[in-house]
């Protein structure tokens, strides 16, 4: 999983697969950081009161 | 400089097992089962459950007497090389818990790497793999007689035939302290092999013009488990009987006489 | 009782009924748990599996299930990708039943493998060439992303959205819901695939075993198209079952003829290349390795061409021919009988493909394998339906998942 593991070799399959695996966990993962932070900010500016999107 | 890069060049341990020679007395099981510490339980009925890393299959020509044959078929792990060492369960193990040694053409098994997916259980035709259902118990006293050279084994994991590698270690450790990088064809043998009282079963590297298989394995009625499927394996078959090696793989109809095949 | 914490303008029933329910839900469930126990603690010989059957009822099970869940990944495609907005009125409940599918498969892999806690060295010493590494690695990550998904609506409780945090929360996960989508229909096209190639890579099965492009043989791509037309059909049924049980309409008639129509499409093309694949196979990749086709269907107890002819034909062909007709779309029993079709279709699909994969003899001296399951694997196989329906029947009374009830179900008085 990781290029310390000493199973890890450099070559296409590795590259591709764990490519395409980083790839997704970053777009989550920064997706919901987005989201949580944008969240802490819009409510420390006192917005989600009773309102409805 | 010649001799130099035979001594390099990969082996490819394998088995030729001569099926007119074999009896089907089962010393071969015995004494796998006794070298590699394979567990068993009180109830062997439901031979599915059973560990046999060595299993001796009983093949019949179908016919009544007197045309009547019986033919016992030892399978050991066919060590598979496939498409350059892509073999059937290689290749699928999720976790690399089974290697393919292009060293020494032997298929292993991690037993601390493997999780018990059993997926190669499925990829493998031959049936050569086993879960462990359950956990390893040996009578009072038996466990004093394990192998030491042998890991147990865990509920749990896969296990099969290794070539009794730990055979080839031992051999190989000796052999870098004495100074040499190649062993002799009698130094590294299973334990199936030494056991066979009709000596049907002969194990050697098949690459080595040296070693008895090297020869063997191109005798006009040697022929491979399944060899269609691709599986590409290292166990041998002789037999002069062609009704027994047509059972070693599938054919149609309408396909005729199995010819020899060479190789 | 629990007034406060019903979605407004909804209508629900008392809660005795309710519980009730819940209680003979959690029963089943705890049969399940009991039997999960048990396999965990005494190991998988509380099971019927052997060493031929080393893949039984609880693969087959995590096949169906997230093929099934397919209608999650397949309606965020359509409703955020594609663009076909009228499901925004069926996502949620789409979303739900995918997590409950996908959950319950990750639960199932937990019990089915020999050594649970080592489940870990599938991603940390992970093999790229197996299937079941991309497996294992989408489906977790997939999950990540349907949990994504489910979260909004949780936080669309009556009572965490006056948490000021939770609103704006769900608010800003509703914004970027395409991303999220798009990234789970990415990962859903790979593990579904990756489920068909687990059979489809095994050329020493030659039962299973495909040709293909590339890495992947064509179960890959058969797999994920049955999956898109299926898993919609899935969610069809499982609406149409909780109306029947609520007794309320929650979805109008043109949001579930869309997706009827979108799956039945997706049927009729899959079920064809689904008809190529096994004539292919039956006359070129099978002969190749010294089979006919009649030595899969022949000389056991189970396994005859009745099995083949209930995939394609009667759980493909005709539901794909009674969707894509308008009006078998718009006749209820006929809509119903055709979502029930597919399933069972899909369903039949990852059976074959697992159990008679390992049930024909390979070597020509030996026999069929047969197998029935034991009550530890039967139950823990159960036990994700009556996990499913009490998840269901909570999200139903607390979260307003289906945005047309209040319309469909307009409520007389405020209730509390």
């Amino acid at each position: 999983m990781f290029p310390f593991s000493f199973e890890w070799i450099w070559d296409m399959s590795h590259m591709v697969f764990h490519g395409g695996l980083w790839y997704a966990l970053g777009i989550i993962g920064l997706g919901m950081t987005f989201c949580i932070l944008k969240s802490v900010v819009d409510t420390l500016q006192g917005k989600g009161g009773d309102s409805h999107h | 400089m010649k001799k130099a890069q035979e001594h390099t060049a990969p082996k490819k341990y394998g088995m030729v097992i001569d099926l007119d020679k074999c009896t089907g007395c089962g010393a071969c099981m015995v004494a796998c089962m006794a070298e590699n510490n394979i567990p068993f339980r009180e109830d062997e009925t439901d031979k599915n459950l059973s560990t046999t890393w060595l299993r001796v299959y009983k093949l019949t020509n179908g016919k009544k007497f007197p045309d009547a044959d019986v033919c016992y078929l030892p399978r050991p792990c066919m060590h598979c090389e496939g498409h350059h060492g892509h073999s059937p369960c290689v290749s699928v193990c999720p976790a690399t818990a089974t290697d393919y040694s292009n060293e020494t053409g032997i298929v292993s098994q991690i037993y601390t790497r493997c999780f018990g997916c059993r997926y190669c259980m499925a990829a493998c035709p031959y049936h050569v793999r086993y879960f462990n259902w359950w956990d390893p118990v040996w009578p009072e006293g038996m466990e004093k007689m394990l192998n030491p050279n042998v890991s147990v084994r865990t509920r749990g994991v896969v296990e099969k035939c290794s070539f009794c590698f730990h055979r080839y270690q031992i051999a190989m450790e000796k052999a870098h302290y004495e100074g040499r990088k190649e062993l002799a064809e009698d130094e590294y043998q299973t334990a199936c092999t030494q056991a066979c009282p009709a000596n049907a079963i002969v194990f050697g590297d098949l690459n080595n013009p040296d070693h008895a298989v090297y020869r063997l394995k191109t005798h006009p009625d040697a022929f491979r488990l399944l060899e269609r499927l691709g599986t590409n394996p290292k166990v041998y078959y002789i037999t002069s009987r062609e009704w027994v090696r047509r059972q070693g793989d599938n054919y149609l109809e309408n396909e005729g006489k199995i010819a020899a095949k060479a190789h | 009782m629990d007034y406060a914490l019903i979605p407004e303008g909804r209508k629900r029933c008392p809660l005795w009924q309710f519980v009730l329910f819940i209680a003979v839900a959690g029963v089943v469930l705890l049969w399940g748990v009991y039997a999960m126990f048990l396999c965990w603690i005494k190991g998988l010989n509380q099971t019927n599996m052997n060493n031929a059957y080393g893949f039984a009822l609880w693969i087959w099970a995590d096949l169906a299930v997230i093929a099934l869940g397919g209608g999650a990944f397949f309606s965020g495609f359509l409703k955020y990708i594609v663009g076909k907005d009228e499901l925004k009125n069926l996502i949620n409940y789409a979303v739900i039943i995918g997590f409950i599918c996908y959950s319950s498969a990750l639960l199932i892999l937990a019990i089915d493998i020999g050594q649970p806690l080592r489940g870990w060295f599938i991603f940390w010493h992970a093999n790229v060439h197996s299937m079941l590494t991309e497996v294992a690695f989408c489906l977790s990550v997939y999950f990540a992303v349907l949990t994504i998904e489910f979260i909004p609506l949780i936080l669309e409780n009556r009572q965490l959205d006056k948490v000021p945090f939770f609103h704006n929360l769900s608010h800003n996960m509703h914004h970027i819901m395409a991303v999220f989508a798009a990234t789970g229909a990415f990962l859903s096209f790979f593990h579904q695939g990756s489920l068909g190639g687990v059979a489809g890579v095994l050329f020493g099965r030659p039962f299973g075993f495909r040709e293909g492009v590339l890495i992947w043989p064509w179960t890959f791509f058969l797999f994920t198209w049955s999956a898109a037309a299926c898993g919609p059909c899935f969610t069809i049924l499982v609406t149409k079952i909780t109306e029947a049980v609520t007794r309320k309409k929650l979805v109008k008639d043109n949001v579930i003829e869309l997706l009827a129509k979108i799956s039945g499409w997706m049927l009729l093309t899959y079920i064809i290349a689904k008809i190529i694949d096994t004539w292919y196979w039956a006359v070129v990749t099978a002969p190749e390795a010294g089979f006919t086709m009649m030595d899969f269907y022949t000389n056991n107890p189970l396994y005859g061409l009745w099995i083949l002819f209930l995939e394609i034909v009667l759980g493909g062909v005709i539901p794909a021919l009674i969707l894509i007709t308008p009006a078998g779309r718009k006749n209820k029993a006929l809509l119903l009988t055709a979502a029930v079709l597919a399933v069972i279709g899909v369903c039949v699909n990852r059976w074959v493909m697992v159990l008679q994969v390992l049930a024909v003899p390979v070597m020509p001296f030996e026999s069929w394998f047969m197998y029935s399951p034991s009550w530890q694997e039967v139950a823990t196989t159960i036990l994700p339906i009556a996990y499913g329906a009490i998840l269901i029947a909570i999200a139903h009374r607390y979260l307003p998942i289906f945005p047309q009830e209040p319309e469909l179900n307009p409520v007389e008085q405020q209730a509390g």
